[in-house]
């Protein structure tokens, strides 16, 4: 038989860098600078704090929402971290990845024929989330001009006054740009004038190399129409442990947990104990971390500005988001590096509204493929120039 | 304080060049080299040395940890017969310590025979010294900070969202 796909499915594209996977098989000398990973291992503290677990025998089902004693280091973590009150018992879920909560938010909260306005470029998996749930997706164009801050003419530009739901990432993949406190007010106003629910997904807040990360859930009157997403998998290098949370209102989080629990009954538990001691001990092995990635971002940044790329100073997670030299496509420029110089790099148009004309850099790289990297990208520049 | 992040460079790898240092730090290239300089002439940098697993050489490379003990008297005092000791070249590192023994001295050399020699003949004839116990290391698995061994592959996708 042949299986008659929804028109949910239908209508959500393949992924766009499928193709360069073929093209990266071709070459055993790719440098990639295409990966939204850690390169770094999990901290060796929780990863055998995981074994201990395993080694005891931990590998029950947790409580829907996540260990109790999980759930109260994270409240702990999120109000020392980010000034974020939120409850163990009633506001906070642990998810499978905060890419798990954020799949439960759209489900929780869009109805066929609800317009989400998402801010761009951004993570790819918002949009099929959203048309997954039945949505509509209305993308928010941010500029370069603006260092791909989220403004309020962006938003009243694309009309999103009319939607239901705003989806924030920052400090953002793929450009790297962060949302000071001073830019976040006015979007705090605009969601509370247009009574839009706010999703905001903050999973790189530790990775900010300026100032302190603020979360839009901190402003008057919006803690009640924000969820926050965060987790373990950037920060702490946990992602193939899979293990996030989302923070909300009682009510948002029960009706999230209502999917959760028919559909991923607990996140896992291995994980669970893992994230338990990174949160316990392993700060020190964040900051390490961060200030590793800082180090390269600077090197990084540096290298575009004298190989001669325009590149607006990314100052959050672990990615850069230089432009295109004339005469090429994002996507063109990206497949010709790969093939000619080994270099794999993500085009910006895959991200969505604004993305166009621009590279994702991944820096989460050691320096010395950074550096090589570079190097090619500035053979191939000079090939073409 | 550009010392600070200097110093921190080139103990992560004392081999990355001063342009590159620059770039990492947001430091102009000469101030990095006058932060070097500083460290250097300071004597807060003494020397820089590669991080070596001699597993992996055909050559033996014998090293021993050695705890010595010690008896002071009016006249002698522990820098005394630091100074003594260290001036051997056999000796690659020493250390006053807290606890049992006293000094924690490292011996490298190219044989068994020649490190006992060394220390049967230079270090416990020394008259202060009361007792000698020598470990001779049989596999070294960290060194400064760095993991030896074969190094684990990059097993991550070259892309991922």
């Amino acid at each position: 038989m042949t299986f008659e796909l929804s028109d949910r499915v239908q209508t959500v594209p393949p992924s766009g860098i499928r193709r360069f996977f073929e093209i990266a098989e071709e070459r055993d000398d790719v440098i990639s600078l295409g990966v939204g990973e850690p390169d770094f291992a999990t901290p060796w503290a929780a990863r055998d704090a995981a074994i201990t677990s395993l080694e005891q025998g931990k590998t029950s089902y947790t409580a829907n929402r996540g260990r109790r004693d999980l759930r109260e280091a994270i409240a702990d973590y999120v109000a020392d971290r980010f000034d974020l009150g939120y409850d163990p018992d009633e506001e906070i879920i642990v998810t499978a990845g905060a890419s798990e909560a954020v799949d439960l938010a759209f489900r929780a909260f869009v109805d066929p024929g609800d317009t989400v306005a998402i801010a761009q470029p951004s993570y790819i998996s918002y949009e099929p989330g959203v048309i997954f749930a039945g949505g509509e997706v209305l993308p928010v164009s941010t500029d370069e001009e603006d260092d791909f801050r989220l403004t309020v003419e962006g938003l009243e530009e694309a009309g999103a006054d009319e939607a239901d739901m705003l989806v924030l990432c920052y400090p953002n993949n793929p450009t790297g740009a962060i949302m000071p406190a001073e830019d976040l007010e006015p979007i705090a106003e605009f969601a509370r004038e247009h009574d839009l629910m706010v999703l905001s997904d903050e999973i790189y807040a530790e990775l900010t190399y300026d100032g302190e990360h603020t979360s839009i859930a901190t402003f008057e009157g919006m803690r009640e129409r924000t969820i926050v997403f965060n987790g373990f998998s950037k920060a702490h290098a946990m992602t193939g442990l899979r293990l996030g949370y989302a923070l909300g209102p009682a009510d948002a989080i029960a009706a999230m947990n209502k999917i959760h629990q028919y559909t991923m009954l607990s996140a896992p538990t291995t994980a669970q104990y893992a994230a338990l001691e990174a949160l316990d001990s392993c700060e020190s092995d964040v900051r390490e971390m961060v200030s590793q990635y800082d180090r390269r971002r600077q090197f990084v940044l540096s290298r575009f500005r004298e190989i001669g790329m325009d590149v607006f100073e990314a100052k959050g997670a672990f990615y850069c988001f230089p432009e295109v030299p004339e005469g090429f496509t994002a996507e063109e420029f990206a497949e010709e590096v790969l093939r000619e110089q080994g270099v794999a790099v993500v085009p910006g148009d895959v991200f969505g509204a604004g993305g166009d004309g621009h590279l994702r850099i991944s820096y989460a790289t050691g320096l010395e493929d950074l550096r090589e990297a570079l190097a090619r990208i500035e053979a191939f520049v000079d090939d073409h120039a | 304080m550009s010392e600070r992040e200097v110093l921190e460079l080139l103990r992560e790898n004392a081999r990355y060049s001063t342009a590159d240092i620059a770039r990492m730090t947001d430091l102009e290239e000469d101030e990095v080299e006058a932060a070097i300089e500083e460290l250097e002439a300071t004597g807060v940098v003494c020397g820089y040395q590669a991080v070596v697993d001699w597993d992996k050489l055909e050559d033996e490379r014998v090293r021993a940890e050695v705890e010595l003990n010690v008896r002071l008297d009016r006249e002698t005092g522990y820098d005394d017969i630091s100074q003594r000791l260290a001036r051997f070249p056999q000796v690659k590192a020493l250390r006053l310590v807290s606890g049992d023994y006293d000094f924690d001295m490292e011996v490298e050399g190219d044989s068994i025979r020649e490190v006992s020699q060394f220390i049967s003949e230079k270090v416990a004839p020394v008259p202060e010294i009361t007792q000698t116990v020598t470990h001779y290391v049989m596999t070294s698995y960290k060194e400064n900070g760095i993991e030896l061994g074969d190094g684990e592959d990059d097993e991550r996708l070259s892309f991922s969202p």
